[in-house]
C-alpha cells in the first residue's frame, strides 16, 4: 500500500515487522496510515497480530523492523510514558488503591498541572462519561460498566490526541456493550480525537469505525470502511470473518472483464463478480450473503441468476426467517428473508428456485 | 461446616474425630511454648513444677528470675533502686546488653533483607528475566541449606575479609538468611499484581520510578511488610551464625540463652523466653492489624 507515504498522516506504520522469537513473524510488513481524527478498528481473530500492533504503537512492544510515526515523528525510540497516548485496557487497569478522582489526577499530577486546573479537568472528564457523582469511590466499589467509564475518562483527562483501546468492552454484558459502543463513538465525534480500537467482535467494528483493518496471520487482509468491507470483501477470509456468507466452490470457466462464469461442483454454470481469482480453469469460492438470496419470483431481482434448491431446515427468528438448503451439492446454503408480507414458512423437502444478482456473488480465492 | 442431616454413623464419627485430631495437633504445637510461661515464675531454681506450684500456693511463684534478668552482670546489683541503679542496668546488665544487640542487628538486617529481597522479587516476576527458576533457587538457598553449613562458610569468608566479629558482618549474615523470606512473600503478592497497572501508569505519562513508588509499591506493601517481619524474626532468634562469627560485643539474646544453658541452668532463660513469646505475639498482631488496615485502605480487599 502506497498510503504509508501519504502526506499529513497522523499515525503511520511503515513496513513494520514484529517477531517475538526471532523466527516467526507475528506482524508481517505492516503499512498503515491514519489521518487525524479517524476511528480505526483493528479486527481479527486472536493471534492475528492486532494487539501486537496496538502495543507497538503504545510503546509496550518494540518493532523488530520498520518505523512507526506519530504526527510525522518516528516514535520507535520514545518510551511509552513520553508518547502522550491515552490507553484503555481490556481489564480497565484502574489503580485499586486510589479513588476515582485520584486515578484521574494521576496523569495530571505527572504533568505538573496545578490543583485548580486539575479539579476542573477531572470534573469535566467525569461528567463526560456520566460518572460525576462517583469521584470519591474506589474502583472496587464500582460495577464493571462504571469502571469502564472511569478508565475511559482517565485515558481522556489529559487531552491526548490519540487514544488506543484494547478490547475495552470485552468484559461487559451485551446490552451494556452496545450502549457503550455508542458512547465511545459519540465521545470520538465530540472530542475530535484519533482512536485506534482493537476488537475481535465484528459487529463492534462495523458499528463504531470510520475504517476497519481486518487482520489475519500478521497481515492486513483488507482496510476499508465498514460498508465496503461487508459488501465487497477482498478475499475469502474477510468474507467469512465479517458477517455470514454462503460459499460455493467451483472452477472458473471464463473471465470477461467484470463478469466470471463459474462451474459449480454439480456442473451448473453461474455468473459472479471476479475479485481475486486466476484465469480459466483456476479454482474459486463464490460467496453470497444470505440476505441477498431470494426465492419469491417477484422478489428475485431482474437479471438474477437462478438455481434449484431443496429446503432442509426452516428456522423462525422473529424479524427474519432462516432457511438452510441444499444448493449445488452444498448442504449449508443459508437464505435469510425478512419477515415481510407475502413470506411464508417453507417446509423441509420443498423444492424451490432461488436467485441472486450476479453483483452479489463474488468469486474469491479458494481457502 | 455443620454436620449434614444425612450423615452416616461413620461420617459422624469422623466429623468429631477430625476435630479431636486438629485439637491434638494444635496442642502438640503450642504446649512447649505454654509450659514455659508458668515455669518462668518458679520460686525455686529448677525446671520442674514444684509441689507448691501444683497446689497453686502463691509461695511457689515469684518474679525472681525476671529480676535476675536486670541484675545479672550489673556492677552494683544490691544498691538502692534509684536512677543510678537503672542506669547501671541500662549500661551493664548482660540481658539488656544482648537485647540491645539483637534489636540493632535485627533492625538493620531487616532493612537490608527487605530492600534486596523486594528488588529481587520484582526482577524475578518479570517475564523477560532469563534463568528465573535457577536464580530463584540460588536466592532461596540460604533457607534450604543447613544453617550450620551456611554458618561455616560465612565464618571462613568473613574471617578472610575481616568481617568476623563485627556488627556489619552479623547484619550482612542475617540479611542473607532473611532475604529468602522477603522474596517468597513479595513474589506471592506479585502473583496477584496486575501488570497492566504498570502499563497503564506508563501510558498516563509516569516514569518507571514514579510508577514504582506510586503504583507498584503501595500495592505490594502488605507482602513487603510480612516479609520484613519474617526477616526480623529470623534474625532475632538466630543462634548458629552468631555462635560462629559474633565477637564478644555482638552477643544476641539467643546467644546469651545458649550461654545460660551451658553455664548455669536457671529459670532466667524461661523468663526471657516468656518475654520473647509475648513480644512476638504483640509484634505479629500489630503487623497483621496494620497490614489489614492498609489492605482495606488501598481497596485491595473489600470491606
Amino acid at each position: 500500500m502506497a498510503a504509508a507515504q501519504q502526506v499529513g498522516a497522523f499515525v503511520e506504520f511503515d513496513r513494520v515487522q514484529k517477531s517475538y522469537d526471532g523466527e516467526t513473524l507475528v506482524v508481517k510488513d505492516l503499512n498503515l496510515a491514519m489521518p487525524k481524527g479517524e476511528f480505526l478498528t483493528m479486527l481479527g481473530p486472536s493471534g492475528s497480530g492486532k494487539t501486537t500492533c496496538l502495543m507497538m504503537l503504545a510503546g509496550f512492544e518494540t518493532a523488530t523492523h520498520g518505523e512507526i510515526r506519530l504526527a510525522g515523528r518516528p516514535i520507535n525510540q520514545v518510551p511509552p510514558h513520553k508518547r502522550g497516548i491515552g490507553m484503555v485496557f481490556q481489564n480497565y487497569a484502574l489503580f485499586p488503591h486510589m479513588t476515582v478522582n485520584e486515578n484521574l489526577a494521576f496523569p495530571l499530577e505527572v504533568r505538573g498541572i496545578g490543583k485548580a486546573e486539575r479539579e476542573a479537568k477531572i470534573a469535566r472528564a467525569l461528567d463526560m462519561v456520566k460518572m460525576g457523582k462517583f469521584g470519591n469511590r474506589r474502583p472496587a466499589q464500582l460495577s464493571g460498566g462504571q469502571q469502564q467509564r472511569v478508565a475511559l475518562a482517565r485515558a481522556l483527562v489529559f487531552d491526548p490526541e490519540l487514544v488506543l483501546m484494547d478490547e475495552p468492552l470485552g468484559a461487559l454484558d451485551k446490552q451494556l456493550r452496545e450502549h457503550m459502543q455508542f458512547e465511545i463513538k459519540h465521545l470520538h465525534e465530540n472530542l475530535g480525537i484519533t482512536v485506534v480500537y482493537v476488537t475481535h467482535d465484528q459487529s463492534e467494528a462495523l458499528t463504531m469505525s470510520d475504517r476497519v483493518a481486518v487482520f489475519n496471520d500478521g497481515v492486513i487482509q483488507q482496510l476499508a470502511p465498514p460498508d465496503e468491507l461487508y459488501e465487497r470483501p477482498a478475499n475469502s477470509f474477510v468474507a467469512q470473518f465479517i458477517g455470514e456468507n454462503n460459499k460455493l466452490p467451483g472452477v472458473i470457466e471464463d473471465v470477461d472483464g467484470g463478469r466470471a462464469t463459474v462451474r459449480l461442483a454439480t456442473g451448473e454454470l453461474i455468473d459472479a463478480t471476479p475479485v481475486n481469482v486466476g484465469g480459466r480453469g483456476s479454482r474459486t469460492l463464490v460467496s453470497i450473503r444470505p440476505e441477498r438470496v431470494e426465492y419469491l419470483p417477484e422478489r428475485i431481482p431482474p437479471g438474477a441468476h437462478t438455481i434449484e434448491a431443496e429446503v432442509l431446515e426452516f428456522i423462525y427468528m422473529g424479524e427474519s426467517f432462516r432457511t438452510r438448503m441444499r444448493v449445488a451439492g452444498s448442504d449449508d446454503f443459508i437464505m435469510k428473508n425478512r419477515n415481510a408480507v407475502g413470506q411464508r414458512r417453507l417446509q423441509p423437502g420443498e423444492r424451490i428456485t432461488i436467485g441472486w444478482s450476479p453483483q452479489d456473488a463474488r468469486a474469491l480465492d479458494p481457502l | 461446616m455443620a454436620l449434614p442431616v444425612y450423615a452416616t454413623p461413620l461420617e459422624r464419627l469422623w466429623y468429631y474425630a477430625y476435630r479431636v485430631i486438629c485439637g491434638l495437633i494444635f496442642l502438640f504445637l503450642i504446649a512447649p511454648i505454654l509450659v514455659v510461661i508458668p515455669l518462668s515464675f518458679n520460686a525455686e531454681p529448677f525446671f520442674t513444677f514444684t509441689e507448691k506450684m501444683l497446689s497453686l500456693d502463691p509461695e511457689g511463684y515469684s518474679l525472681r528470675w525476671y529480676d535476675l534478668l536486670l541484675t545479672f552482670g550489673m556492677q552494683a546489683p544490691e544498691a538502692p533502686r534509684d536512677w543510678n541503679w537503672w542506669r547501671d542496668v541500662w549500661n551493664n546488665a548482660t540481658w539488656v546488653k544482648v537485647a540491645k544487640n539483637s534489636l540493632i542487628i535485627g533492625f538493620f538486617s531487616t532493612i537490608l533483607a527487605t530492600v534486596l529481597g523486594t528488588l529481587a522479587a520484582l526482577g524475578l516476576a518479570r517475564s523477560e528475566m532469563p534463568w528465573r527458576r535457577a536464580i530463584m533457587a540460588i536466592l532461596i538457598s540460604p533457607m534450604i541449606v543447613p544453617i550450620i553449613i551456611t554458618a561455616t562458610g560465612l565464618f571462613f569468608f568473613y574471617s578472610w575479609t575481616g568481617l568476623a566479629g563485627t556488627y556489619t558482618g552479623i547484619i550482612l549474615a542475617h540479611a542473607t538468611l532473611g532475604i529468602p523470606f522477603v522474596i517468597i512473600t513479595v513474589t506471592a503478592t506479585l502473583i496477584g499484581f496486575d501488570q497492566s497497572l504498570n502499563r497503564a501508569a506508563a501510558s498516563l505519562g509516569a516514569s518507571p520510578a514514579r510508577t514504582f513508588f506510586k503504583v507498584t509499591m503501595p500495592l505490594i506493601l502488605p507482602g513487603v511488610i510480612s516479609g520484613a517481619l519474617f526477616a526480623f524474626v529470623t534474625s532475632f532468634d538466630e543462634v548458629v551464625v552468631v555462635l560462629f562469627i559474633a565477637g564478644f560485643d555482638q552477643q544476641t539474646i539467643p546467644r546469651q540463652m545458649w550461654n545460660g544453658i551451658r553455664e548455669q541452668i536457671s529459670p532466667a532463660i524461661l523468663s526471657v523466653a516468656t518475654i520473647l513469646v509475648i513480644v512476638s505475639i504483640a509484634l505479629l498482631t500489630a503487623v497483621e492489624l496494620l497490614r489489614r488496615r492498609s489492605e482495606r485502605l488501598r481497596g485491595i480487599s473489600p470491606g
